[in-house]
């Protein structure tokens, strides 16, 4: 009596099953990688509510920009009229060999790395009282930069939200760059201290320092 | 002047520096005539705070008469105060709230970029206590460059001597708010961990704030004496289960709120005791938080947890899952002294505080390097050192 074809006699189509289930599987992995890849390049995203500064976008062409916002317990006029002055600003950017103002063009020097200075010539590009102030490196700097300072109300009595930009191409490029932030003299880096230090201007009538001496360094 | 610098793991010394001098309108001078070193003082002792540079002036308990005030300053010379170890402008977002351990302008500009990338944000000015807090020199010297001098100082009547208002500059207020942090309803039970001088006031305040019963845990004998003299039950860790006696000291509740009094070098031979002091030798930045884990465990359901002990860096093994699934609360923070000055003050007057039972040895400062190595290594008998510029040294 022939018996029936028993379970253990099936031919074993086991390890061909197993190997298309793990390529069907390796080509699924791939797709979702591959999709997900594509649905998070940056470019390719929806556009959101964030400063541009903050984007993960690499910036495109050879000028870095900085910016910070800063919120400070003091009206919005008051700070505007300060900023406005330009004679005003070595009181607080410590970079800032010295600053000579004509009519709308500002004459910049600034400290550089090694005893070095950088003459930067700038003119105002925008005025909006209470609003914004912009300004612009002209044909004779030695720098090409750029500057906006925007303010508005901050929510709830607090005072006002100052936003600086700032976007400059360095001397010497990207080495330029590197040795700015190698002395800490990189605009990222002073200009938030600087911030920082309008702030505690205007808030407090001083700037904190832990010097415990004139004659200290 | 003289004054104690520090140069290194357990190597502090007494130095000669320039004398301060006003740098800022609103700043004052102090003479020093009484400075105490803190527990926290210790972590820098032993290197476990980053930021230090060698020849810092340590020391942010100290008081004493101004000798000399900025245009901007609202003392006059020859007034006795005690001041504030947080350093707040009285201007800012956070001092306009009270919150003036959170002021945004004491920290110079460039020494924010320390602490922003470590958490997030700028840390506070503070004297003595690391550049990550600006890097003021601190009160342990003959004289103190006083900031915002208009702010924080408290002018102290001459009726009160210098050993009952010199804790109003840390260690009282400190205690006083983690009491208030723990959120103490009447006939509560507060457990508080650590015996040391913030913990003994955290019981005393935790009492004046209507807690019913208060279980101080240590292991040494002579801080649980001091801990049972405020009025507390005491267990000594070294001889008894914390957790099961804290469980049936409170009805098998378990304490309605607890307080961690002492911060990132707790010590023990639990397991992870260990495994984060390992951590902390090889400077991986990890804290040291026995206690604060035992806290959150031994805490009743909903209840609140108060942590005046410091930490610096990162911690593993935290029990997360028992804090939510407790429904628990924390608060915590760097002290915010200037808000609580005048009343404890007013306490002290009436003679509803003293503080005068924590101190175990005055010095002259000349002598503070001993002050310290036996503060660190003697805890049991040095409970609190205060440290008298222009006092002789004995031999």
């Amino acid at each position: 009596m022939r018996q029936t074809q028993g379970y253990r006699d099936r031919p074993d189509n086991s390890k061909t099953l197993l190997a298309l289930g793990l390529s069907l599987g390796a080509v699924a992995i791939g797709y979702v990688i591959v999709n997900s890849m594509n649905q998070n390049r940056v470019a390719s995203r929806p556009i959101d509510d964030a400063p541009v500064r903050t984007s993960k976008a690499k910036p495109t062409g050879n000028a870095a920009m900085v910016g910070r916002t800063i919120t400070i317990n003091r009206p919005r006029s008051e700070l505007f009229a300060f900023w406005a002055d330009f004679s005003n600003l070595p009181q607080f950017m410590q970079s800032l060999d010295s600053l000579s103002v004509d009519g709308d063009t500002a004459h910049w020097r600034i400290a550089a790395p090694m005893g070095r200075f950088v003459d930067m010539e700038t003119r105002m590009t925008a005025n909006v009282e209470n609003e914004v102030l912009a300004w612009a490196s002209t044909e004779n700097s030695e720098m090409k930069a750029k500057g906006k300072v925007t303010f508005r109300d901050a929510p709830a009595g607090r005072g006002t939200e100052l936003a600086a930009e700032l976007s400059y191409v360095p001397p010497l490029g990207d080495v330029g760059r590197l040795i700015g932030k190698l002395f800490q003299t990189d605009p990222l880096i002073q200009g938030r201290r600087e911030l920082r230090r309008f702030k505690m201007l205007m808030e407090t009538g001083e700037i904190a320092t832990n010097k415990n001496h004139k004659t200290q360094e | 002047m003289r004054a104690l610098t520090w140069h290194g793991k357990h190597d502090v010394r007494m130095d000669t520096v320039p004398d301060p001098e006003i740098m800022n309108p609103r700043d004052a001078i102090i003479e020093v005539t009484s400075t105490a070193i803190c527990g926290s003082d210790l972590h820098l002792f032993d290197g476990v705070i980053p930021g230090m540079m060698a020849g810092d002036i340590l020391g942010h308990e100290f008081m004493g008469r101004v000798v000399d005030a900025g245009p901007g300053s609202t003392l006059k010379k020859g007034q006795r105060v005690v001041v504030p170890f947080v350093i707040s402008c009285g201007k800012c977002f956070f001092c306009e709230r009270a919150q003036f351990s959170a002021c945004d302008n004491s920290n110079p500009a460039e020494k924010q970029d320390l602490s922003e990338p470590l958490y997030g944000h700028a840390m506070t000015g503070l004297f003595g206590y690391s550049h990550l807090t600006g890097g003021y020199p601190g009160g342990q010297a003959e004289y103190v460059r006083v900031p915002f001098s208009d702010v924080g100082p408290i002018v102290v009547p001459d009726g009160l001597d210098d050993d009952q208002v010199l804790f109003l500059s840390d260690i009282l207020p400190t205690g006083w708010m983690a009491a208030k942090n723990a959120d103490i309803e009447p006939g509560d039970t507060v457990a508080v961990w650590g015996c040391g001088p913030v913990g003994l006031f955290a019981i005393q305040s935790a009492l004046l704030q209507g807690a019913g019963k208060v279980i101080a845990i240590d292991e040494y004998p002579g801080r649980l004496a001091l801990a049972k003299g405020l009025g507390a039950e005491i267990i000594d860790f070294k001889r008894t289960h914390v957790r099961e006696a804290l469980m049936e000291m409170s009805g098998g509740l378990g304490p309605d709120a607890v307080i961690d009094a002492v911060g990132m070098e707790s010590h023990g031979w639990a397991p992870d005791a260990i495994m984060d002091n390992i951590k902390q030798q090889v400077g991986i930045g990890a804290d040291s938080a026995h206690a604060l884990r035992q806290a959150i465990i031994a805490v009743r359901k909903g209840g609140r947890v108060s942590i005046p002990g410091v930490y610096g860096g990162y911690l593993d093994k935290f029990p997360l899952g028992a804090l939510m699934e407790k429904g628990l609360q924390i608060r915590t923070g760097q002290t915010h002294v200037h808000k609580y000055l005048g009343e404890l003050l007013h306490r002290i007057g009436e003679g509803e505080i003293d503080t005068t039972f924590l101190i175990s040895h005055r010095l002259p400062l000349e002598d503070a390097v001993r002050g310290y190595e036996n503060f660190r290594f003697n805890q049991n008998e040095w409970t609190k050192v205060v440290l008298k510029p222009g006092t002789e040294v004995r031999a």
